[in-house]
């Protein structure tokens, strides 16, 4: 590991009640690589998201974004880190905004921008020109994610209304639209077909090589983590217990044990 | 044919051999007070008129059901026509209940081909969806009938003085559909910015001397802070507690105003409020010391109509323009932003929207057009008292807005004439009309389950539609 790491986790421990969910995890990710988290069910990926996301409150622990400057995650309320230190996230069940249009979500992911130019929304009501440029602006922006996710002849449909992959894809064009420094996504490829999970597996990569940001991905999918996943970070039971590149990660003992149990003689050595 | 007619007429009797034991106790004896206490008397012919009428309306609904549609729409006319005709039925209500009964089963009958065509028609090839073109067709039509209304023959007092109501109830249910429709946010104390709107006015013209215009803004401005007041502690929470709590807002303030007798005068109310003026002119048969009456400006003849007119106008002016605020603010950031809390409030944090000044800002808006309209309702009452500010108007107005379709603007306006002017049209009934009210309200949940206009307009667009410019 060389190079200043983009979010450096140190020591997090989440408990809730005589529950200890997460235990003592450290790990970190850098700029401009694809860092991907697994493990078993209930190996706590998902509440390490949620500490970074800010919907939990770590117990014990610090969380450290390096971007334009240094963030404590752990110190922020829920949006804030999304409006700040710009952590955008998807979620494992899919949560778009059904009822409103492809478009819609993607300009609302554009909303503390846009409500800047808007002058807290008082431009806007009177349709000067500085708004009407950012509306367009965004627009555009979001015009180029659909192009990116082919989402561009539905535009104008109810989000709720689109195919399973495509809701996938839009939840993670909609995370991007917020120009977020760091992009966490929590299953993007449950519930795709092989080739949708091709596909993306290319979005993925794109945003990495393309906009460069860094990405930290929950995956089962071991297709997609070993493909295209630059550092792996493997928990089990709340703990990590391993951690490198794909292929020394798959080779890794403690991890073959962790996915595919083995005897007790093992389990004891 | 023959069994399945006969299966119809033994349901038709069974059914009404149901409605005559139900109805027995209930329609077949009438209570009287004579003094020293209770007596009875028998209605035997109420009870037979209303298990033939249902006997013949079950067996129209099954025939209408089993696509016999000719015989069906044969007996529903012929329902109406005896409900409508000049017979000696011993109630209005019966003759009511007759033509209810023929028009339920026309309708029944008519109601697969009318949902044909509209299938139909909503798949026009022109690729403008016709629910939208409709209700915009039908805005602008509502819109015309609205401003020429008091100049047509129609217009005599009654009709104004329920227009004028009916207004004011579109006007509290479009500032509602910001708070409830657009930002998901079930608020059952509504009524309560309603009457600090109402208050605030009242206070101020009778203590203070200030005129309708000067305090509209004021009130408008107090309910909106009333509203950051409540939305502050409350709005953490979501769902059914939020409406418990604003429920119990709404009940709290009707109490202090109905307690703190020094301030509101308590349940006696406060009287002698000045109504608006027209440029400093009055609208009354003698004006005070130093003013005039609009009839001496304009130099016409004094008429009480006058001043209903221009109220109604008044009214008019205010629900228009908390129309023409909400579209507007539909399509700016803070307004989708509104729609995306009500869709989900989690992603909404994960895109780093703040939940709690989103929120706020619909409750303070939303409130701010209750306060507008609050004192409106005192310039044009005269009178106010806490006895206008109970729950039960709260329930309406979100009555209006649940079933005109949630966050649909011309769904609240036909809602509010629905429910506003229906029972106000149908006086007649007498205490059935809530049945009918009530009956109203269960056919629309029943038929359009997501309230009368459904559809949702996106507030931007991609791919422009025809015939309009991009959004």
């Amino acid at each position: 590991m060389t190079g200043a790491p983009l979010i450096e986790v140190e020591h997090l421990t989440m408990r809730f009640g005589g529950l200890v969910a997460v235990d003592d995890v450290s790990f970190s990710a850098r700029p401009r690589e694809i860092t991907a988290i697994i493990g078993p069910n209930g190996a706590g990926k998902t509440t390490v998201f949620n500490c970074i996301t800010g919907f939990y409150k770590p117990t014990v622990g610090r969380l450290t974004l390096r971007a334009d400057r240094e963030y404590l995650l752990e110190r922020m309320i829920g949006h804030e880190i999304g409006q700040k230190a710009r952590v955008a996230r998807t979620f494992q069940n899919i949560r778009l905004f059904p009822a409103m249009t492809v478009l819609e979500n993607l300009m609302v992911a554009q909303h503390n921008k846009l409500m800047r130019a808007s002058g807290m929304s008082l431009f806007g009501l009177f349709g000067l020109k500085v708004y009407r440029d950012a509306e367009t602006a965004a627009i555009d922006v979001a015009r180029s994610w659909l192009e990116r996710i082919h989402l561009v002849a539905d535009a104008d449909r109810p989000a709720g209304e689109l195919p399973y992959g495509a809701q996938r894809r839009l939840e993670i064009a909609r995370a991007m639209c917020t120009e977020p420094q760091l992009l966490c996504l929590d299953e993007p490829a449950a519930g795709l077909n092989p080739r949708e999970s091709a596909d993306l597996n290319a979005l993925l990569v794109s945003i990495r090589d393309r906009d460069g940001v860094g990405v930290l991905l929950i995956e089962h999918d071991m297709s997609v983590v070993m493909n295209i996943s630059d550092h792996v970070v493997v928990l089990d039971y709340g703990r990590k217990i391993g951690e490198g590149a794909p292929a020394d990660v798959q080779r890794d003992p403690a991890v073959i044990r962790a996915y595919l149990g083995t005897d007790e003689s093992a389990a004891d050595a | 044919m023959g069994p399945r007619l006969q299966h119809h007429l033994k349901d038709a009797g069974l059914t009404a051999l149901v409605a005559a034991g139900l109805a027995f106790f209930i329609v077949g004896f009438r209570t009287y007070d004579i003094g020293k206490g209770l007596t009875f008397d028998y209605q035997f012919v109420d009870l037979g008129i209303a298990v033939v009428t249902i006997f013949f309306g079950r067996f129209g609904l099954s025939l209408a059901a089993d696509g016999l549609s000719w015989p069906a729409l044969v007996l529903g006319a012929v329902m109406g026509m005896i409900g409508l005709a000049p017979l000696e039925l011993p109630s209005t209500f019966l003759h009511w209940f007759v033509t209810l009964g023929g028009l339920l089963i026309v309708l029944r009958t008519i109601w697969p081909w009318a949902n044909h065509a509209l299938a139909v028609a909503r798949h026009s090839p022109r690729g403008v969806p016709v629910g939208q073109a409709a209700a915009r067709w039908m805005g602008a039509a509502l819109l015309a009938a609205a401003f020429v209304l008091p100049m047509t023959p129609i217009a005599d007092q009654k009709t104004m003085d329920l227009a004028v109501l009916i207004l004011t109830y579109v006007m509290l249910g479009w500032g509602l559909n910001i708070v409830v429709g657009l930002a998901g946010l079930l608020d059952l104390g509504y009524v309560a910015f309603y009457a600090v709107g109402a208050y605030s006015y009242a206070l101020l013209s009778t203590q203070y001397g200030l005129g309708f215009w000067s305090v509209l803004p004021l009130a408008g401005m107090m309910a909106a802070s009333f509203g950051l007041l409540l939305g502050f502690p409350v709005l953490r929470l979501r769902g059914d507690y939020l409406a418990i709590v604003t429920m119990g807002f709404g009940e709290i303030i009707r109490l202090v105003l109905l307690n703190w007798v020094d301030l509101s005068n308590g349940p006696a109310g406060i009287g002698s409020i000045p109504g608006p003026t027209l440029f400093g002119a009055v609208f009354a048969e003698t004006a005070p010391e130093g003013k005039q009456t609009f009839a001496e400006m304009m130099g016409i003849p004094f008429s009480g109509n006058q001043r209903l007119i221009f109220l109604y106008y008044i009214i008019l002016a205010l629900a228009l323009v908390t129309n023409f605020f909400t579209q507007r603010v539909r399509r700016l950031p803070v307004g989708r932003a509104w729609e995306a809390l009500r869709e989900d409030e989690t992603a909404c944090k994960a895109l780093g929207i703040n939940p709690t000044n989103t929120k706020l800002t619909a409750f303070a808006i939303g409130a701010m057009f209750a306060g507008f309209a609050g004192s409106f309702f005192a310039a044009k009452q005269r009178f106010i008292s806490p006895e206008s500010f109970t729950f039960i108007e709260s329930a309406i107005i979100l009555a209006i807005v649940v079933l005109g379709g949630m966050g649909s603007q011309i769904g609240v306006v036909l809602a509010a004439v629905l429910l506003i002017g229906l029972p106000e049209w149908f006086r007649d009934l007498g205490a059935y009309r809530m049945v009918a009210f009530g009956l109203a309200m269960v056919l629309i949940m029943v038929f359009r389950p997501r309230g009368l206009i459904a559809h949702r307009e996106p507030s931007v667009r991609l791919h422009p539609v025809q015939r309009r410019g991009s959004a």
